[in-house]
């Protein structure tokens, strides 16, 4: 790889996409900085409370604490599942998608619905979709004998928000995958035929490489969004049973809108934004090293 | 590369299985909402366009859709058109602070909306752009610009800088080899980002609820009335998701053959 060439007038390229995000981000975050540190009593008397609320937070034997901690385990697991299932089967589904005539669209279309339908309403289907008496998926599994109940019932809570996530957010990863595919040069798949590569062979040492950088912004939106996941645990499982599906940002909700304590809410809302920065600049670190090794 | 036979049969499993869900939202936005909650029917036994009907004798509905649909467009087009240069010059030149810039435009998808939000309504209100078409299309920048940035910057790799070289030993003027040459190589990326802009502005809902109120109410909110006192409106919800499906898989169908589109070298 040669290095990029340096000249700073490619500020001006990046200057308009720097107005349309500044605007919307900077006084907003600053704000929420500014929550942090102070308490409130209501009616807008806000007043300076320093460090407390995260010194709470991150301290395990105090009672947000202790809920914090559990609750980041609990997430951390969810998007690891959600990812561990999503990535590989994107990549394989988009490997497995037609590459021309009339069932490319078709296939593109279909694939492409779940993500259009607003996320309350996912969350709706699924809440009538997973009932053991009126819907066809919890139905189906009590009539195969399993003991199947989201709202009592841990494991079953589980599986499902992952089912959900997985139904609802593995064709990110598909459309992702099978866009990067396409643009893979013909040549290299020819050069690889005249070399003899097995099938894996192209994929390892074509196809994965060359997806690399589309597979780590599905990654790292995945993440994201796993990490934060709201809607569809609200929708269906009301964070139960007992506190078996309260990830971050249904505790957030809880305690910032639910006991209003905008001082503690907003603590809680930056040390989750500093935990997935953090994990995020971690894998991308990594896997821009990865990449730059390949190419020396 | 020729589809073999079980990358059909595992295809057409996966479509089957995404499907079903889907299917049950059609399903119970044809039945009425006591047809629903008396049983399970895998057809529905006396289907109803009643909701559908419902729906579109309604001009709150109408104007909703209209306004979601124009919000979107604007934000599809702006997010894209300004990311590309950007892309463009994140992948091709190093400058002061382009790393870093880089990885801010991504910690903008980080936050926690619960408490981001309301100092993001106090923004948008004393600037004037509360309730206005403009105001959601640009509040969905700061998700959307980022992430084209993020995609298209992926794609821009994708083609050889010797290109680039080429196209200026050709005598091509920079905007003509962009918008000529460049543009058509990464087809299957601005078709791809375009739409997940769209996708991602269509379904959100936090911001464009809450920045509107009566002038540019979004569908989104209009669809909050089948949540009422007298309890849940189910089939009505359902034929609204239905709805809300049409527009993203039209857009989909007419970017298709981009994200479809191999790249061909040598054919510049």
């Amino acid at each position: 790889m040669t290095t990029k060439p340096v000249n700073n007038y490619a500020w001006f390229f990046v200057l308009p996409v720097l107005a349309f995000v500044m605007f919307s981000s900077i006084i907003p975050a600053m704000t929420v900085v500014n929550y942090s540190v102070q308490d409130t009593l209501g009616a807008n008397s806000f007043f300076w409370n320093g460090d407390t609320a995260f010194r709470a937070l991150l301290n395990p034997t105090t009672e947000i604490g202790a809920r914090f901690n559990d609750a980041l385990f609990r997430t951390l697991a969810f998007s690891l599942t959600c990812l561990l299932i999503e990535v590989p089967l994107g990549i394989l589904v988009a490997l497995c998608l037609p590459r021309k005539g009339w069932a490319v669209g078709i296939s593109l279309v279909l694939i492409a619905l779940p993500m259009l339908i607003p996320w309350n309403v996912i969350g709706t289907i699924w809440q009538i979709f997973t009932r053991a008496d009126i819907g066809l998926f919890g139905a189906a599994l009590t009539g195969l004998g399993l003991p199947y109940n989201v709202t009592q019932n841990t494991i079953s809570a589980w599986s499902t928000i992952v089912v959900i996530d997985v139904w609802h957010w593995t064709p990110l990863v598909v459309l992702l995958s099978y866009a990067g595919l396409r643009a893979i040069p013909d040549a290299y798949y020819q050069a690889a035929r005249i070399d003899g590569a097995s099938r894996w062979a192209t994929f390892a040492n074509i196809e994965l490489p060359k997806l690399q950088k589309v597979l780590v912004i599905a990654v790292l939106l995945r993440f994201m969004q796993t990490f934060m996941i709201y809607t569809e645990p609200f929708v269906v499982t009301g964070g139960g049973p007992g506190s078996a599906t309260t990830f971050l940002s249904i505790d957030l909700v809880k305690i910032a809108l639910g006991q209003v304590d905008l001082g503690n809410g907003a603590a809680m809302s930056l040390v989750y934004y500093l935990i997935t920065l953090t994990v995020c600049w971690v894998f991308y670190t990594i896997m821009t090293q990865l990449e730059r090794r390949r190419d020396a | 590369m020729r589809q073999s036979l079980a990358a059909k049969i595992g295809i057409t499993v996966y479509l089957l299985v995404l499907m079903l869900p889907i299917y049950w939202l059609i399903n119970m936005s044809l039945r009425t909402n006591t047809d629903i909650v008396s049983g399970l029917a895998i057809f529905p036994h006396h289907p109803t366009l009643e909701k559908y009907i419902a729906i579109f004798n309604d001009p709150d509905w109408i104007h909703a859709f209209g306004v979601s649909l124009t919000y979107v467009a604007i934000n599809t087009v702006v997010s894209v058109t300004v990311a590309l240069p950007a892309a463009y010059a994140f992948n091709r030149y190093a400058f002061v602070g382009d790393k870093h810039l880089f990885f801010w435009l991504l910690t903008n998808l980080m936050a926690p909306p619960a408490i981001f939000a309301m100092p993001f309504f106090q923004l948008y209100y004393a600037v004037g752009l509360f309730d206005t078409i403009w105001g959601v299309a640009l509040a969905h920048c700061l998700f959307n610009v980022p992430l084209a940035v993020w995609i298209l910057e992926g794609f821009v790799g994708g083609v050889p800088r010797e290109i680039d070289e080429t196209a200026a030993i050709d005598g091509y003027s920079f905007p003509r080899f962009f918008i000529r040459i460049f543009l058509p190589l990464i087809a299957n990326g601005i078709g791809v980002t375009a739409f997940f802009c769209f996708m991602f502005s269509w379904v959100e809902q936090l911001l464009a609820t809450n920045l509107t109120s009566a002038r540019a109410l979004p569908f989104a909110a209009v669809m909050t009335r089948a949540y009422s006192v007298n309890g849940m409106d189910w089939s009505l919800l359902a034929a609204a998701g239905v709805l809300t499906m049409i527009p993203g898989a039209v857009v989909i169908w007419f970017v298709r053959n981009h994200i479809a589109k191999g790249f061909a070298l040598g054919r510049v």
